[in-house]
């Protein structure tokens, strides 16, 4: 009936999912980068620094993505800033990406023995040197495995940003059904294509889990 | 003078007061055992001297160094006092060598190569040279101590705290870090330390402190300590009845 074949239409998805793919990679890194930060701000001795983090992780654990998406996406344009629906969507995935990132690493930070602070202390190691060489190392190799993990939600989230008019798989697998009517057979590539990122990912993080377990327990 | 000089020190979390206005003065080379009901304050005075726990009224002095609440001050006097814990606190994810060579190379900023040498020399010390390239987790619990010893000498302190640091170990294991310890005071460290090995603290210690209810409740050289204790509470600790 359609002049599509299955493999226009596999085609059309695939090449969209690049645009996915490629808003995962920036939001995951780029909220690696403001996460890294705010983790610092929020486990800080400082006063302000820990006030601006918890807040600024709060509100954007505790509204959905969606209007995060809209309020860069809209919100903007209220003062004349024409914003293009890819630079709304990076930014908020990337600030969205960050609190989440912030908040698993503060978990992994404060997983670690009190004991190792004093310990460290007690050698006359100040903060920095503390975290750089006692407290982050043994963190880190906690934090692999949930940071993987949540790479998963990364990539699912960036298909909210179809809604903005951001052309990725999402967004994509509407149009070609709109040009095809076949909706089954394309949200079933959709689909297909989703599980086929994020299953490696899920996947990874379970095995780096058990081998971070497994494996000599702390090196 | 005295080598550390603590002076009417008082210390409160919250409205607990646990340390009454402590009182001791330790002289280089003495080595001072802490005995004490759980909870007397034993360990929140050795935390005190080390700068972990700040006062909140009184002074402490080591070897003419005030203890001020600040990075710079803490970190020169903790330069001078190593602290011994009871649950060892190496850094799992390095080796018993990597753990001695750390606070030297980034403290002190000494090269990597005369770290280790130092690292060498001091797991010899302990008797723990063949373990340089172990991990915490592949030690027993006496080793694990034994390089925590050898990490807190490294960095060449003038004086050792020792928070009751055979007390996670299994009793087997217990006489091979005291034979450390017993070692270091006939070598001149001044150490205090808060223990329930009365017999070491008989054989090795110079002076004993009872600590009561967050005061030294009694403090004198061993043989009066425990064969001639004053007061009621240091008998009843002692388990002396009359
Ligand atoms: N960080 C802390 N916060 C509140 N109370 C504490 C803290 N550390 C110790 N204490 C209290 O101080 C008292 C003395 O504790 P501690 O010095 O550990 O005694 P000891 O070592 O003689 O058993 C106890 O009542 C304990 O509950
Ligand atoms: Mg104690």
């Amino acid at each position: 009936m359609s002049d599509f074949t299955t493999w226009d239409i596999l085609r059309n998805l695939l090449l969209s999912a690049r645009w996915t793919v490629l808003l995962s990679i920036v939001s995951f890194v780029g909220g690696g980068l403001v996460g890294g930060a705010l983790l610092f701000a929020r486990i800080g001795k400082g006063r302000l620094g820990p006030a601006f983090a918890r807040t600024y992780i709060e509100l954007f654990q505790g509204t959905p993505l969606l209007m995060q998406l809209f309020l860069a996406f809209f919100g903007l344009g209220l003062f004349g800033i024409d914003v293009p629906a890819w630079l709304a969507a990076g930014v908020a995935l990337i600030l969205w990406t960050a609190a989440f990132l912030a908040e698993i690493w503060r978990g992994c930070v404060e997983s670690i023995a009190k004991g190792q602070w004093e310990a460290s202390s007690s050698l006359g190691m100040g903060y920095l040197q503390q975290m750089r060489w006692v407290i982050l190392p043994q963190a880190l190799r906690i934090a692999v495995p949930p940071t993987v993990g949540f790479s998963v939600q990364v990539v699912k989230g960036t298909a909210l940003t179809s809604i903005i008019g951001f052309v990725e798989l999402s967004k994509a697998g509407t149009m070609v059904t709109n040009a095809t009517f076949e909706p089954f057979t394309v949200y079933g590539f959709v689909a297909l294509i989703y599980f086929c990122l994020c299953w490696p990912l899920s996947k990874s993080s379970q095995i780096l889990e058990r081998k971070l377990n497994v494996a000599h327990r702390n090196h | 003078m005295s080598l550390i000089e603590i002076t009417e020190v008082k210390k409160r979390f919250g409205d607990n007061e646990v340390l009454k206005g402590i009182n001791i003065d330790v002289e280089p080379g003495e080595v001072i055992a802490i005995i004490g009901k759980s909870g007397s304050g034993k360990s929140t005075l050795l935390r005190c001297i080390n700068g972990l726990e700040t006062i909140d009224e009184g002074s402490i002095s080591v070897a003419g160094a005030q203890l001020l609440p600040d990075e710079l001050h803490l970190k020169a006097l903790r330069l001078k006092v190593g602290m011994i814990f009871q649950g060892f606190n190496l850094f799992p994810h390095l080796t018993a060598g990597r753990n001695v060579m750390l606070s030297q190379m980034v403290v002190k900023k000494t090269p990597k190569a005369e770290a280790e040498v130092m690292a060498k020399k001091m797991l010899e010390r302990v008797g723990l040279g063949h373990k340089f390239d172990a991990y915490p987790d592949q030690l027993s619990g006496g080793q694990q101590q034994r390089v925590a010893i050898a990490r807190a000498l490294a960095m060449q302190p003038i004086a050792l705290l020792c928070d009751e640091i055979t007390s996670a170990l299994d009793p087997e294991l217990v006489n091979e870090v005291l034979a450390v310890v017993k070692e270091l005071a006939s070598e001149g460290m001044t150490l205090m330390m808060v223990t329930h090995e009365m017999r070491f603290a008989r054989d090795v210690c110079s002076r004993v402190v009872f600590m009561h209810q967050g005061r030294v409740h009694e403090i004198g050289p061993p043989e009066e300590v425990f064969a001639a204790p004053k007061t009621p509470e240091l008998k009843q600790f002692l388990g002396v009845t009359h």
